[in-house]
């Protein structure tokens, strides 16, 4: 497994959609290009809500790992946003 | 940029200059949704869509017009309401006919809100501050603000107001519009 150097770690455990979004966007705002941040979240929407707000807005969805209803993303910060 | 006979053509430079202008165009998304109902039930997916699209980076505007007007008042958007009486989905397990006895709207109110907060959802207030959070644009219609004698200072700062032409002309600039 890879191992990535996050910037930031927002657990959003718990949260509905469209929280793991919103505030995914939210904690991105305050990192700089390039940078990268782990989301862990439990719900399943978010499978297909944070590969289409990495593509909406320009970021790079690094690794996707889901482990008993656990869903986990790492996303580097793109440019220009 | 060299022309030959009716074929125009473009040097790499002013191509890509080209490309990432039209490129830059088309990628302004926009969402325009129109809010028309003043009950907790009906507050809730206006917001949560213009929210989410505003995080993905999209432009997003909510014209809140006739009972959907209530949710930007400083004085109710946190105390909307969801009534059981013809609404048989609402969150309070009694037959839709005690819908109408008194309390019964307070009583699944009560309950929606509990459901919410159970499950960590922000609150119609936190939802707004996190919509101007994101430049959301949140315009009243000044229409149903005559109608119905609501005035600039009764609703939330920050908020918008326009007639029907203007938010038209600024729906019909977006992919999605939706009335809800």
């Amino acid at each position: 497994m890879t191992t990535y150097k996050e910037a930031q770690v927002l657990d959003v455990t718990g949260e509905l959609c469209p929280m793991p979004v919103v505030k995914t966007r939210l904690a991105l705002d305050k990192l700089t290009h390039g940078q990268i941040i782990k989301v862990i979240a439990t719900d399943v929407a978010s499978c297909d809500d944070m590969p289409a707000f990495a593509r909406a807005q320009g970021h790079k969805l690094l690794e996707a790992r889901s482990e008993k209803g656990t869903y986990t993303y790492w996303l580097q910060k793109g440019e220009g946003v | 940029m060299t022309t030959l006979g009716e074929r125009i053509v473009l040097d790499a430079q002013t191509f890509n200059r080209l490309h990432a202008q039209s490129h830059k165009e088309t990628d302004v998304r926009r969402l325009a949704l129109v809010a028309s109902k003043g009950t907790l039930d009906m507050a809730y997916p206006p917001l949560i869509l213009a929210t989410t699209a505003a995080a993905m980076g999209m432009e997003a505007g909510v014209f809140f017009t006739f009972y959907g007007l209530d949710i930007l008042k400083k004085s109710k958007h946190n105390r909307l309401q969801v009534a059981p009486l013809g609404n048989p989905a609402a969150p309070l397990p009694v037959p839709n006919i005690l819908g109408a006895i008194p309390g019964a709207t307070a009583a699944a109110t009560w309950v929606m809100n509990g459901m919410m907060r159970k499950q960590k959802m922000p609150t119609i207030g936190e939802f707004l501050a996190l919509a101007r959070q994101l430049n959301v644009r949140l315009i009243a219609c000044t229409t149903t603000m005559g109608i119905m004698g609501v005035k600039k200072e009764d609703l939330l700062d920050g908020v918008e107001l326009q007639g029907a032409a203007a938010f038209l002309e600024y729906a019909s600039k977006a992919q999605v519009t939706l009335f809800v």
